[in-house]
């Protein structure tokens, strides 16, 4: 063991500070002790780093699962009472059906709980947790981002698969070439939104483990006795990520706009 | 049959919500081959309902439809092998917003005849030279009039060498001044010996291009004759008064 916060706090501290007024002297030696002793700061920024991971990958498999489930429903729906081959039909209806309770289980239980039974039931012999918790917010993201997916497909006129398959495209080189291109291109910034939700989501990856920003956060707090100060830094940290973002997507959003002209 | 029939319409019904809508209630037509057949008739009638059929668009409730001596009302036929041969010019145009005009014109030929980027992208712009659009090959359809749009997807169209084009009211959406720009492209392919079906209110393009007419009501053909004759000698009182309101 190392000297304790006091001792090397005392020890590097220049002699100025140590003649503040008491009160500014101890703020200063709690962000010391919070953010600087036993460079600390790395655990912030590992935990940013994790969260940045776990929410970008989520994203990504959210939106593969997104994709797959929206063009099952989309396509049943729409399609399901004309389709001709029995055995595309047969396939239709049970994947339809499977996806029908995907949404209903995930949009009806807490990501907490769901992350939860993802990794000490059927991930339980996995040690990677940012890959077991991408996989348990990627099926999460996924409900939401198949339903944002959905309503952008359905706002696609039907004209445009009309002309797609008069051309003799099949049905998924027309989704594939025609549909999905648009309907991407207008629900984009509701997926970059999707993102900043997701970032503030992954705060409770603690509860399994996982070294995300929050967690980083409580293991400071609780190695130095101090909640208030690590939590306050947690929250900024988180913030100033959501407005970068924010900022991004509404730059995204007027691109978006004025290419449509 | 006659080898001069590229499709044979027999006894062809759809009907909608369990069978209270009628939209084509038997009908039987055929096409032979560098025809230019112009469907007439109130709105409503089944026109579009017809024309969709041929391309399968709406598959029929009943009756079968032969495209070149294959039945592809068969549910085991493929019938994207047989939309290839048969294209189709929507009143909305339909272009496809997020590709450039050349991309609209080489999508199908280069995803499904595997025709190289080149030689789609050469066929196209000779195309669009037809119909003097070349300088508009890069533009997106936002940037273009409504005329322009229509000829684009007449060549759209083209593009895949369709042995029957299907046009389902080309020119009811567009403003007046820009009817004949496409009429004319329509009567180019016409007088190349195109075989056509011609969904349109544009009388004098039934008269002059027409080889036959005919008259739906319904979601029935009630006349069908060649132009001179059902204009100028109108059997039926139903044709007789659609004709006095249009003409
Ligand atoms: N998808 C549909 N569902 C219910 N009714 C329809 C549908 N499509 C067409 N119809 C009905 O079928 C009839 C024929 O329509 P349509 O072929 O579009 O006529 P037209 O092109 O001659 O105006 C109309 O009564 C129309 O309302
Ligand atoms: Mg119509």
């Amino acid at each position: 063991m190392g000297p304790g916060p006091s001792e090397l706090w005392n020890s590097i501290a220049p002699q100025w500070m140590l003649e503040l007024p008491e009160g500014l002297h101890d703020f200063i030696y709690t962000l010391y002790k919070c953010f600087i002793y036993d460079d600390r700061y790395m655990m912030y920024i590992k935990g940013l780093g994790n969260t940045l991971t776990l929410t970008f990958f989520s994203l990504l498999v959210g939106i593969v699962l997104g994709v797959l489930v929206s063009i099952v429903r989309v396509s049943w729906d729409k399609h399901g009472q004309e389709m001709r081959n029995p055995v595309a039909r047969f396939f239709f209806r049970i994947a339809n059906a499977i996806c029908k309770i995907y949404l209903t289980v995930i949009r009806g239980t807490p990501v907490v709980v769901q992350l939860m039974i993802i990794f000490f039931g059927i991930m339980a012999t996995s040690n990677n947790k940012v890959l077991a918790g991408t996989i348990a917010f990627g099926i999460n993201s996924g409900a939401y981002v198949a339903e944002l997916i959905r309503s952008g497909i359905m706002s696609i006129d039907g004209g445009q698969m009309e002309a797609g398959r008069s051309l003799g495209l099949g049905y998924v080189q027309s989704m594939r070439y025609i549909i999905l291109p648009q309907a991407f291109k207008n629900i984009l910034p509701a997926l970059a939104n999707e993102f900043i939700v997701l970032i503030k989501e992954t705060a409770v990856a603690g509860y399994v483990g996982l070294a995300d920003l929050t967690y980083a956060g409580s293991i400071v707090a609780g190695n130095s006795y101090t909640y208030f100060v690590p939590m306050l830094g947690v929250a900024a940290i988180y913030l100033i990520i959501v407005m970068f973002f924010t900022w991004l997507v509404g730059k995204l959003e007027r691109r978006l706009r004025a290419s449509e002209r | 049959m006659n080898d001069n029939v590229l499709i044979s319409v027999n006894n062809v019904k759809k009907y909608y919500n369990n069978g209270k809508i009628k939209a084509l209630d038997g009908v039987s037509a055929d096409i032979k081959k560098g025809e230019v057949v112009v469907v007439i008739g109130p709105s409503g009638s089944g026109k579009s309902t017809f024309l969709r059929c041929l391309n399968l668009l709406e598959v029929p409730t009943d009756g079968h439809i032969l495209f070149e001596g294959v039945d592809i009302t068969d549910p085991k036929t493929n019938i994207n092998l047989h939309r290839r041969k048969m294209g189709m010019v929507f009143q909305q145009f339909n272009l496809f917003p997020h590709m450039t005009i050349l991309k609209n014109m080489t999508l199908a030929p280069m995803k499904l005849l595997k025709k190289p980027k080149e030689e789609a992208e050469a066929q196209a712009l000779q195309l669009l030279k037809r119909v003097g659009l070349e300088d508009r090959a890069n533009a997106y359809p936002s940037q273009l009039s409504g005329g322009q749009k229509q000829r684009i997807a007449i060549v759209r169209a083209l593009c895949m060498n369709p042995d029957v084009m299907l046009f389902d009211e080309p020119t009811s959406a567009l403003d007046p001044e820009m009817v004949g720009e496409v009429l004319d492209v329509m009567k180019q392919l016409a007088d190349e010996g195109m075989t056509m079906v011609v969904v349109t209110h544009e009388m004098g393009f039934a008269k002059e291009v027409g080889s036959r007419v005919i008259f739906m009501d319904g979601g029935k053909i009630i006349e069908e004759n060649t132009p001179e004759e059902l204009f100028g000698n109108p059997q039926s009182e139903r044709l007789k008064g659609f004709l006095a309101k249009v003409l």
